[in-house]
């Protein structure tokens, strides 16, 4: 069983938990995610190590309300368990040695691309972040991203926060200046995001990261559910990435393996719902 | 009541097994129950009269964990089922699962002087019968021998590391067992489906037995990320360790289409439904989604289980597809039996050439091309040859891929001064030895894709080479 330390509602849809984790915490690197179930028959959900502590011991997960199972483990509570918790699971990201980074964050995807860019920065790198979501009271990580940041750039699609608009229309400028080259670009968020800027940056022929969040099952390539096409080549998520290079991912063929479940999410999520409004049991 | 001295001469001349009860075919596609029921106490004595008590019994040779089979054929002949078990458990530490899954055709029972005229004796009858029986009556711990004060770490809880886990234990060492998943079993748990081996009511009761030994099971532990092997000896102070992590890699055909909505991985597919129990969603969380019509492609015994799962998830039509002729199909007769009794229907000497979308993304058919038999190639089968032409369209709407595993590269990837075999398996010397001073490994990380008793052996051996290892040290 692993203990939730800490819990922090960071927005109305997205939640911050510290769960002890010590041999996970050993161990984990930018870039890895872990994998966890709520309960005894939960299904097995992967999520990016937002944070980790060696002297806590501790994981930081950072998660969005959206289905069954990420509503229940935002109904849970400081000092509450979860029955399981591995990791940690994937390649680590491979930082460059130098240079100038662009890191691209939205929505929830901030959570995973923190982590990113707190290692660029401490390893010395000029990293110039740009962090967008629909509306300013889903804007997360705005301190942290800016305290690990050469600049920060903001947007919400409207207008609350920032510029009003999309983090591509941040990155079009830094892209066409030509007197800063941009050494790598790295974005992590929902899969048109992804996708968006993938099409955006390669005619510029700047390296530009991915970090992938597919369906998975086992996390340690024993079942290939997370399968993807990288430069066409089937790769397994899970143990081949998580992070890959945007240009060389088939997005439409990710964008439609996300949706396998989608009617079967449903269903779960009503009847989660429907359980919590009868007051039966969680 | 003893059987009289008239009846027993007839069962000594019995020809064949005495048949076990089962579920009903029409009846057992509608559960996910077990299907066969075994035997009850009077046909399991008279089963065992059939047993000549050969003086050099030849059926023991076939058995890789070394079971005196004719010693705990003899109790069951005088009804002393407590002392059988006791004498099974000797050199079994799984007799539930292996009465049920074991392949005694090709081991133990190929070997009995019955079979030579009509049919073996039921041995594995006759194992799972003992292993029931004490299952049901509460299971005896043997007492705890003198502590040895070395450590061994165990890599994986398949059979192979649950062999090796016990029997070491059993030899006074303390022994911890490492595994990724947050259920014990490896692919007893996530591979063998609940009709063929129930996981509450047998596995996890084995299981529980070894935990009883002194066994420390640490689940959610992934070796080779969480603490590498390495960190096993430096860190953790272990003075020996096992791998036994199985060939939990999936093999895919490579042809197009394959990663299309509603292809599975056998794998992905078995654990679904196994390990996640999606067959009892929405109790249970995990989905699974499945078309009228499913195509399992390979004829072993994955591919089997694979279709028969199908059948019991609601599908309406479920097809093997294979390349070969039903004389090289992998799986074990009574597998092949049971799913054509369910009604699989079997797809011979056909294969797959492209996995056809949708508008959606979806599966809606697969091409197939006929084939036929040519030379024998480097397994000494047929060699599959596509019949020009032949192509035609299969209509379905689920695809699963059974065509076979390849080691699990964690380990290998993260251990320094391992040797490596060819597709990526560990090289083992027959007491399962690496090429690293310590560290043994067996099963199906050493042989690529076998059997569960085989990988029971190998724990087994290995178990006893660390034992001689650890008190030269």
């Amino acid at each position: 069983m692993f203990k939730i330390v800490t819990k922090r509602v960071l927005s109305a849809v997205n939640k911050l938990m510290e769960i002890e984790a010590p041999l996970v915490a050993r161990k984990a690197r930018p870039g890895q995610f872990i994998i966890l179930r709520v309960r005894e028959n939960g299904e097995r959900i992967p999520l990016t190590v937002a944070d980790s502590s060696k002297e806590r011991g501790t994981i930081t997960i950072i998660f969005q309300e959206i289905g069954k199972t990420t509503k229940e483990l935002g109904s849970l509570q400081e000092g509450d368990y979860l029955s399981d918790f591995v990791g940690p699971l994937g390649r680590p990201m491979e930082l460059p040695s130098s240079g100038r980074v662009v890191a691209v964050g939205g929505g929830v995807g901030i959570a995973p691309i923190y982590p990113k860019v707190k290692a660029f920065y401490d390893a010395g790198l000029e990293v110039i972040s740009i962090i967008g979501a629909r509306t300013a009271d889903l804007l997360i990580l705005e301190d942290e991203m800016r305290a690990v940041s050469s600049e920060l750039h903001i947007c919400t699609d409207d207008g609350t926060k920032g510029h009003h608009g999309f983090v591509s229309d941040l990155l079009q400028p830094l892209l066409d200046d030509t007197s800063k080259k941009i050494d790598e670009i790295i974005a992590v968020g929902p899969l048109p995001m992804m996708r968006v800027v993938a099409e955006q940056t390669r005619p510029y022929g700047v390296k530009t990261l991915v970090s992938l969040n597919p369906i998975m099952v086992d996390g340690t390539g024993m079942c290939g559910c997370c399968r993807v096409t990288v430069g066409g080549e089937t790769k397994f998520s899970c143990v081949d990435g998580p992070v890959f290079d945007a240009h060389q991912v088939d997005f439409a063929e990710l964008t439609r393996r996300s949706r396998t479940y989608l009617d079967k999410e449903k269903i779960a999520l009503e009847k989660f719902e429907h359980e919590c409004r009868c007051g039966g049991e969680k | 009541m003893p059987l009289e001295a008239e009846q027993v001469k007839l069962l000594r001349k019995m020809k064949e097994k005495h048949p076990m009860p089962e579920q009903d075919h029409a009846e057992r596609i509608k559960n996910f129950n077990e299907v066969p029921f075994g035997y009850d106490a009077e046909t399991a004595v008279k089963e065992a009269m059939r047993c000549l008590q050969c003086k050099d019994p030849a059926c023991v040779e076939g058995c890789p964990v070394e079971v005196d089979i004719p010693a705990f054929i003899k109790l069951i002949q005088e009804e002393r089922f407590a002392e059988g078990i006791k004498k099974l458990k000797e050199k079994n530490n799984l007799p539930a699962v292996c009465g049920r899954v074991c392949p005694q055709e090709s081991q133990c029972e190929s070997f009995c002087l019955r079979g030579k005229k009509g049919q073996p004796v039921a041995i594995g009858r006759l194992e799972r019968f003992l292993a029931d029986y004490e299952l049901a009556k509460g299971v005896e711990t043997p007492a705890g021998p003198d502590r040895t004060g070395r450590r061994v770490a165990i890599v994986g809880s398949g059979p192979a590391g649950l062999t090796a886990a016990g029997d070491l234990a059993r030899m006074g060492h303390e022994v911890v067992l490492f595994e990724a998943f947050h259920s014990t079993g490896g692919v007893l748990r996530y591979g063998i489906p609940e009709f063929r081996l129930p996981k509450e009511k047998i596995l996890q009761r084995e299981v529980d037995y070894i935990a009883g030994l002194g066994v420390d099971f640490r689940k959610n532990v992934v070796i080779g990320k969480t603490i590498t092997v390495d960190e096993l000896f430096d860190e953790e102070g272990f003075d020996a360790v096992f791998i036994g992590t199985g060939a939990g890699l999936p093999q895919f055909l490579g042809i197009p289409g394959e990663n299309l909505n509603g292809v599975y991985s056998a794998n992905e597919f078995l654990t679904r439904v196994n390990l996640m129990k999606a067959y009892l969603f929405p109790e249970w969380d995990t989905p699974i989604k499945l078309a009228k019509k499913v195509a399992v492609v390979g004829a072993g015994n994955v591919a089997m289980d694979s279709a028969r799962t199908a059948l019991r998830l609601g599908a309406e039509e479920v097809h093997i597809v294979y390349r070969r002729s039903d004389k090289e199909m992998p799986a074990r007769a009574e597998e092949i039996e049971h799913a054509k009794e369910e009604g699989v229907i079997f797809n011979l000497l056909t294969n797959p050439i492209e996995i056809i979308s949708d508008e959606n993304g979806w599966v809606k058919g697969m091409e197939c091309m006929k084939m036929e038999l040519g030379e024998p190639d480097d397994s000494g089968r047929a060699r599959p040859v596509p019949i020009k032409g032949s192509e035609f369209i299969f209509d379905v709407g689920t695809v699963v891929i059974a065509i076979g595993n390849s080691p699990n590269p964690l380990i290998p990837q993260t251990t320094s001064g391992l040797e490596l075999g060819r597709k990526g398996t560990i090289k083992a010397d027959d007491n399962g030895a690496t090429s690293r001073r310590g560290v043994y490994a067996g099963g199906d990380i050493v042989t690529g894709a076998a059997t569960v008793i085989l990988a029971m052996g190998a724990g087994k051996t290995a178990a006893r080479a660390i034992d001689r290892y650890l008190k030269s040290l």
